[in-house]
């Protein structure tokens, strides 16, 4: 599926210059749709590699990496929304996340670029159409002709159905 | 400017702090019959520092109980007075004010005034009960004194003692100073809180100010150097401070005077000629009272040489100068303290770029095996040098944020003791496995808690004497406090051999509070309502415990580090509460095993041996479960690849490596495809980005920076014991 290059844009989503806070997205592919997630929330983006599984845990949580001392887990978002095919390369890239305090790292198809939405540009999010749970869905972003998935990424990884974070029950 | 202030506010609460804390654990060492002079000089010092620090900053009130604390310290310390119990009673209280004022002053909490007076009338009674407080006493007690135990090391040091032995010697003398500071980076109030504070301790004499910025001036106090540096210190950069004895100012002449004159200066000679102030126009000589002539000669004799320097290069004059003072300044710190003060970031990110330095050392070392010895033979030299000393420093790294637990241990004693007299009950406080070392996070977080469970132990827990001596146990109740490492947790004991919990009693009063209990419960989850809100047994409500409060904020605190707490208890018996905790960051011994592409660390404490068994060594259990044979025992295999669901190398047992662990009492044989080697690990937390992970502990980044899972051994085990059951 994944025949683009990942022609990916490093620099930019590194670039600080952010005025319009959260209206600056990077955009990724799974399969043949596109995504977009708020820059601030994008730490770095990385390559594939080794990577320490984990024991009983689901499919799409690929395992642990260490990111500079820090074990940081790795989520595969093609298999867990059936997007796009899960092979790993050179090309695979894992884009590093800093949401609710925690560092943890998603396998996508490929980064595109940084693109900045105005709001007349941002649509709300009908209520089908994804794989993706309206809920996590802030709307719909329209440049040219290209749209745009816009997710809150934050809310997503917080959520007990990617089963990251221990939800408290006690 | 203020933010500047609020730094060194901020180091003199921390040293104050650690003071207090040294003030008290020598206290409670204190031997009332035969107490031991260096244990009265480190209170008395300690005391006589915070007294320093708090005149700086103008925290009166923490001035004048220290300085009551000081003048009876002073009497035992020379003999006049015996120590009596309740002298110590009433240090610690004072020792408690000064906690509870330090507390004040850093805006957390207020200091009750009324308790304050109370413990300062109390500490002034008991240091007049004898007469003879000669004037002459009241001098000294400011501090003269404090060098009488002279502190061996360089030249700087012992003159100093010489002057002030010298001082003591003669009661009534007071020294002149000459002090030169630069008060760059200091607004003007300091400045002139610094001269006020001056100003206390003696008369100050004319202020100079040079270029602005640079102060000079000339102190005359019955205080000693040390005291004057004091002063200065909190607010003035050590290597712009230059303090010298001028004169020694004696108000009666004395027959000896040209002797221990002479002494002090002698030791000085060296530098003390090149640093003299500039010019004999500042006037500090003609301005010293009463200055003996045997003086005069040898001072016009010394500042004559430095004269051409105020009007020739400016700069010589301040190399010169600079010189004697961080001498000075070095050897003032080093009787002090041998410690500096880091923030945790720094420390963290310090771990994590050594853990980097070493994954380049291992890839560099892959890279140049390939190399052909004969010819890289210096490059290999340099790379096995290089690795040795990566290690080294990754070792020592590693160490620095752990602390032993004696840290939180160390403050039981008094606990325990104020609460036991209060309570009337005799207690023996036992501690074992002080050198246990965690993380410096968890030793702040578990102080805490560990109070309040101390004290539920001392006040529930050992009964009064007389009951204890029907009981048929000794009157002396003891508690114990443990601490050890267990499968990458750090297990903290607190255990008591009283009444144990009375299982009827918690649920009767259980049901009373409506909770859903049964009769039918197991021990282990009775105990466990014992951390309900606002829970309590106890029959009477003492300003103690009895409340129900504690018992679930220790749970709640315990559970937030991420730890958990099991009771143990049996009636007339003892309790033992046992608090798990995980380890950020410890350093564990373990061995690498692989199975399939994976490693995983098994900690060595928990691994008895290792064996290859022959294929008929294992039996099959029923069909499924398999047994080992080892010397007479069957084991249980947990074979790893199944718990993980790995794809092995090996499936045969006989092929591969068994791994035999022992945990609480229960062994088990652990089935893994190769042993790789033994490592010291660091622990990394999985559950810092990710969540908790069954059979697993933690995780740990290897040479290669990959990560490697740590097993969680003793769950592995039970698992295992349950499976069978």
């Amino acid at each position: 599926m994944s025949q683009e290059q990942a022609a990916i844009t490093t620099s930019n989503p590194v670039n600080p210059h952010t005025n319009q806070m959260a209206n600056e997205f990077l955009t990724f592919r799974l399969g043949s749709e596109e995504y977009g997630i708020e820059i601030l929330k994008v730490q770095e983006i990385r390559g594939y590699d080794a990577i320490t599984q984990i024991a009983n845990a689901p499919e799409f949580i690929k395992g642990v990496v260490n990111l500079r001392g820090i074990i940081v887990p790795i989520i595969d978002m093609r298999i867990k929304f059936q997007l796009g095919s899960a092979t790993y390369d050179q090309f695979t890239v894992v884009i590093i996340l800093n949401v609710a305090g925690r560092v943890m790292g998603i396998v996508v198809d490929g980064v595109s670029d940084v693109i900045t939405l105005g709001l007349e540009q941002m649509r709300p999010a009908p209520g089908l159409g994804s794989v993706i749970d309206t809920e996590y869905i802030m709307g719909l972003g329209t440049v040219d002709e290209r749209m745009l998935i816009l997710i809150d990424i934050e809310k997503m990884m917080s959520s007990s159905d990617m089963g990251l974070i221990e939800q408290t029950v006690n | 400017m203020s933010t500047d202030l609020e730094q060194f506010y901020e180091i003199f609460f921390e040293e104050s702090s650690e003071l207090l804390a040294d003030m008290e654990a020598c206290l409670l060492r204190l031997d009332v019959n035969s107490p031991d002079l260096e244990d009265l000089n480190a209170i008395f010092r300690a005391a006589h520092s915070i007294k320093g620090g708090a005149g700086t900053f103008g925290f009166t009130d923490m001035t004048e109980m220290t300085h009551m604390l000081e003048t009876l310290l002073d009497r035992l310390r020379k003999g006049e007075l015996a120590v009596r119990s309740e002298m110590v009673d009433a240090f610690l209280r004072a020792g408690d004010v000064i906690k509870a004022q330090l507390a004040g002053h850093r805006g957390e909490g207020e200091a009750d005034p009324a308790v304050a007076a109370e413990v300062c009338e109390e500490l002034k009674k008991l240091s007049d009960e004898t007469q003879v407080p000669a004037p002459s006493e009241t001098v000294a007690d400011s501090g003269i004194g404090m060098k009488a135990i002279p502190v061996e090391t360089d030249i700087g040091v012992s003159s100093n003692v010489a002057i002030s032995e010298a001082v003591s010697e003669r009661d009534v003398a007071k020294l002149t100073f000459r002090i030169e500071f630069s008060s760059s980076g200091m607004g003007d109030a300091a400045v002139e809180n610094l001269f006020a504070n001056l100003k206390r301790l003696g008369s100050l004499g004319d202020i100079t100010s040079v270029g602005g910025k640079d102060h000079k001036l000339k102190l005359t106090t019955a205080s000693n150097e040390e005291d004057v540096w004091e002063t200065l210190a909190f607010v003035v950069d050590p290597a712009n401070l230059k303090i010298e004895v001028a004169t020694q100012c004696v108000v009666e002449p004395h027959s000896s005077d040209e002797d221990s004159a002479a002494e002090p200066f002698a030791g000085e000679d060296e530098f003390s000629i090149a640093s003299m102030p500039p010019a004999p126009g500042y006037g500090f000589f003609p301005g010293a009272p009463a200055a003996p002539k045997d003086f005069d000669d040898s001072e016009s004799q010394l500042s004559s040489t430095p004269q051409q320097n105020i009007h020739g290069n400016k700069n010589e004059t301040q190399n010169v100068t600079n010189k004697p003072s961080s001498k000075v300044s070095a050897s003032a710190s080093a009787s002090e303290t041998s410690s500096i003060r880091v923030s945790i970031e720094k420390v963290d990110q310090m771990i994590n770029l050594v853990g980097e330095l070493v994954i380049t050392q291992a890839m560099l070392a892959q890279t140049a095996s390939q190399l052909d010895p004969v010819v890289f033979e210096k490059l290999l030299s340099g790379m096995s040098q290089l690795e040795r000393n990566t290690r080294d420093l990754q070792e020592s790294v590693m160490s620095i944020r752990m602390m032993p637990i004696s840290f939180v241990f160390s403050r039981y004693p008094r606990v325990v003791r104020d609460l036991a007299a209060k309570l009337n009950k005799r207690v023996e406080l036992k501690t074992v496995g002080e050198n246990t070392e965690l993380d410096k996070g968890l030793i702040e977080k578990i102080a805490d808690p560990l109070t309040h469970l101390v004290r539920n132990s001392l006040d529930h827990g050992i009964e009064v004497a007389e009951k204890r001596i029907a009981a048929g146990k000794p009157a002396q109740g003891t508690i114990t406090l443990r601490a050890f490492h267990q499968g990458g947790s750090i297990v903290i004991e607190v255990s008591d051999d009283g009444a144990g919990l009375n299982r009827g009693k918690i649920l009767a009063k259980a049901k009373e509070r409506g909770l859903p209990v049964s009769d039918g419960m197991s021990d282990q989850e009775v105990w466990l309502l014992i951390f309900e809100a606002g829970f309590s047994t106890a029959d009477i409500v003492t300003d103690v415990s009895g409340r129900g409060v504690g018992m679930d904020v220790v749970k709640r605190n315990i559970q937030s580090m991420g730890g958990r707490i099991d009771i143990e208890s049996a009636l007339g018996v003892g309790t033992r509460i046992s608090i798990r905790l995980p380890l950020t960051l410890a350093i564990l011994d373990g061995l690498s095993v692989a199975v399939g592409d994976q490693m995983f660390i098994v900690p060595l404490n928990y691994i008895i041996e290792s064996m290859q068994p022959t294929a008929n060594d294992i039996k099959t259990v029923s069909g499924h479960g398999r047994v080992v044979q080892v010397r007479g025992e069957y084991l249980p295999v947990i074979a790893l690849h199944e718990v993980f669901n790995l794809h092995p190398n090996v499936t045969a047992v006989h092929e591969g490596i068994l791994v035999i662990l022992e945990a609480e009492g229960h062994k088990a044989a652990l089935f893994v495809d190769d042993l790789i080697g033994q490592h010291q690990v660091v622990i990394k937390s999985l559950e810092s980005n990710y969540r908790r992970v069954q059979g697993v502990s933690g995780a740990t980044i290897m040479g290669d920076g990959k990560v490697a899972l740590i097993l969680d051994t003793a769950a592995l085990v039970l698992a295992c014991q349950q499976e069978m059951v």
